[in-house]
């Protein structure tokens, strides 16, 4: 069986020839594709500082092999600032200083994105918290996270509405 | 990770006649198994990955008022269904207690049942462990054995089995359909995962290439959606397993208890159901006295395997503390911490 796989990595079309099945969508995506924004923490799904959208949704790019995922759509840190504008949820991260090292935040941002379009949270504070749990903070910026989410969830669905109203 | 053949097959009928070949395993998102491979715990010559399968992935509403949840269905989609959740709110609040929302978006009801233990020896390959080498003793005995089991346990091993989503599950009488190389079968999930004994190697009934490929949930199961709760005791608020964790499920007429289910996870080598302590709430008045008894039945046989007495008592009140909210009525909305004791009771009670 050829072991190539088709992703589609921040809306481009990848074709990976791969020697070995093992490979993870995690090295995939920092080893052969030189994405190194989405961060290898544990590598035991324990951290969440792996995190990416897949097919729309978050997951731990770690505990995933690539091969089982030919033809999906992938979204990490790295696609989302598009023509230099930030993701509201970047933005929302910086205003609210919710980042110390800096080395969890890509795993947290791309949750956080996952936990607002899954519309479960809302801006209860416990319910961010607990949809965020997934993701650790070494440097405990926890506080400026909860908030950025909130802030993040307001600018987006009142964006949305907007768009919606247009 | 050790190198494997990978198969990837797409229809049933093709990956049981790939796994049907000895030292393979399935692959459904990886999230247990992918992480023992890597640590060398789980050493698999083939992989039959699961991922191109067509089918097993529906929520069917069965015509008899049960429900068929398919092998490759993802535990948040379950969890977010909203007809699945009117009927069955403790599975709900079960598997959104357990793991992170990003393992929960991939982890499938089939890898969910056949998750394997926690136990950090059976993790450790430099470790004795009967489970993962058999005959090699066991390194949790008079080792690091907190969290172990204080119920069905053998000298062999004294393992638990981690699942939150099979808790309520066997509480409610769910059943597991299974396809294989001789045919088809269906078992009661009570009897799907296998106490350890003298081959704690055996964790399920399933032989090789046998796939899950359903859970049935039958219909007067849902006859408890009214008044069902999932409590889980954690060493951290979230993102952590069950120390001990009850789920519970009553219906209650004219002030008497008509049927009760009750069932402890974190306990034993397999979702643990208390038939005696269910026998005794039938009929009985729902209140503090009747279900301490309970929980005390539920506990009767239990015996500490290491540092761990302290979770039969533990049990004992996180069973209580699950059915005193399952009596005061399942919320209708699931709490902002799911399952979690520190989750106020409904009418100011404190536990
Ligand atoms: C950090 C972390 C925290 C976690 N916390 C919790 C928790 O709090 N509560 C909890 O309940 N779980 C928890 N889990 C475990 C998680 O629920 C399981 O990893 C997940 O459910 C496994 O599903 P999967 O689809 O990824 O299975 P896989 O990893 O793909 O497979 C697991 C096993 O099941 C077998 N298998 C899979 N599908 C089938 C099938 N259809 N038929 C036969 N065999 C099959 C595989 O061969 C393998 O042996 C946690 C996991 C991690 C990594
Ligand atoms: S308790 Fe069971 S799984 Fe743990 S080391 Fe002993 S034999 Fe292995
Ligand atoms: S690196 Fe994937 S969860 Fe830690
Ligand atoms: S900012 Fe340092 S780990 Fe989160």
């Amino acid at each position: 069986m050829s072991l190539s796989v088709t992703l589609t990595i921040n809306r481009v079309p990848r074709t990976v020839e791969l020697d070995d099945p093992r490979v993870t969508l995690l090295d995939l995506l920092r080893e052969r594709l030189d994405l190194t924004g989405t961060k290898k923490g544990c590598d035991r799904g324990q951290c969440g500082a792996c995190t990416v959208l897949l097919n729309g949704r978050r997951v731990n790019a770690c505990l995933a092999l690539a091969i089982s995922h030919d033809g999906a759509e992938i979204l990490t840190i790295e696609g989302l600032a598009e023509s230099g504008v930030l993701h509201p949820v970047q933005a929302a991260f910086i205003a609210h200083d919710a980042l110390q090292c800096g080395f969890c935040t890509p795993g947290q941002i791309m949750s956080a994105i996952g936990l607002i379009g899954e519309g479960q949270a809302g801006d209860d504070p416990e319910r961010v918290r607990e949809g965020m749990s997934g993701n650790l903070c070494r440097c405990g910026a926890y506080r400026g996270i909860t908030e950025a989410v909130i802030e993040a969830t307001h600018d987006m669905t009142v964006t949305t509405t907007r768009e919606e109203a247009a | 990770m050790n190198r494997f053949d990978y198969v990837r097959p797409h229809t049933v009928a093709e990956a049981i006649a790939a796994a049907a070949m000895p030292g393979s395993a399935y692959l459904a998102a990886g999230t247990n198994l992918l992480d023992l491979m890597k640590i060398g715990a789980a050493r698999p010559a083939r992989l039959v990955d699961l991922n191109y399968l067509s089918g097993l992935d529906a929520i069917e509403q069965l015509p008899d008022g049960g429900v068929r949840i398919g092998a490759r269905v993802r535990n948040a989609d379950l969890a977010h269904d909203a007809a699945f959740r009117r009927q069955f709110p403790a599975v709900c609040e079960a598997l959104l207690s357990g793991a992170s929302a990003q393992l929960r978006n991939v982890a499938t009801v089939g890898g969910n049942l056949l998750q394997r233990t926690r136990c950090a020896y059976f993790q450790d390959t430099a470790s004795a462990c009967n489970r993962r080498a058999p005959g090699s003793g066991c390194d949790a005995r008079g080792g690091e054995n907190r969290l172990h089991a204080v119920l069905g346990w053998s000298e062999g091993c004294i393992a638990t089995h981690p699942s939150d989503f099979c808790v309520p599950l066997v509480a409610l009488g769910a059943v597991v359909e299974i396809e294989g190389p001789a045919g088809a079968r269906a078992i009661p999930l009570q009897d799907f995962h296998l106490l350890p004994g003298e081959t704690p190697e055996r964790e399920s009934v399933l032989t090789p290439g046998e796939l899950v490929v359903a859970v049935r949930l039958p219909p007067e199961a849902a006859g408890f959606a009214a008044q069902s709760r999932y409590v889980k005791l954690r060493e951290r608020t979230s993102y952590a397993f069950a120390v001990v964790s009850a789920a519970a499920g009553l219906r209650i007429e004219n002030g008497r208890i008509t049927e009760a289910r009750l069932a402890l996870g974190g306990v034993a080598a397999k979702p643990w159901r208390a038939e005696a302590a269910e026998a005794a709430l039938a009929g009985a008045a729902p209140g503090a006295a009747a279900f301490r008894h309970a929980a005390e039945l539920a506990l009767a046989g239990a015996r500490p395997s290491g540092d761990n007495a302290f979770k039969i008592e533990l049990a004992q009140r996180i069973a209580i503390r699950a059915l005193t909210l399952a009596a005061a009525g399942t919320p209708d909305r699931l709490p902002a911490l799911p399952a979690s004791p520190f989750a106020p009771i409904p009418g100011g009670l404190h536990g």
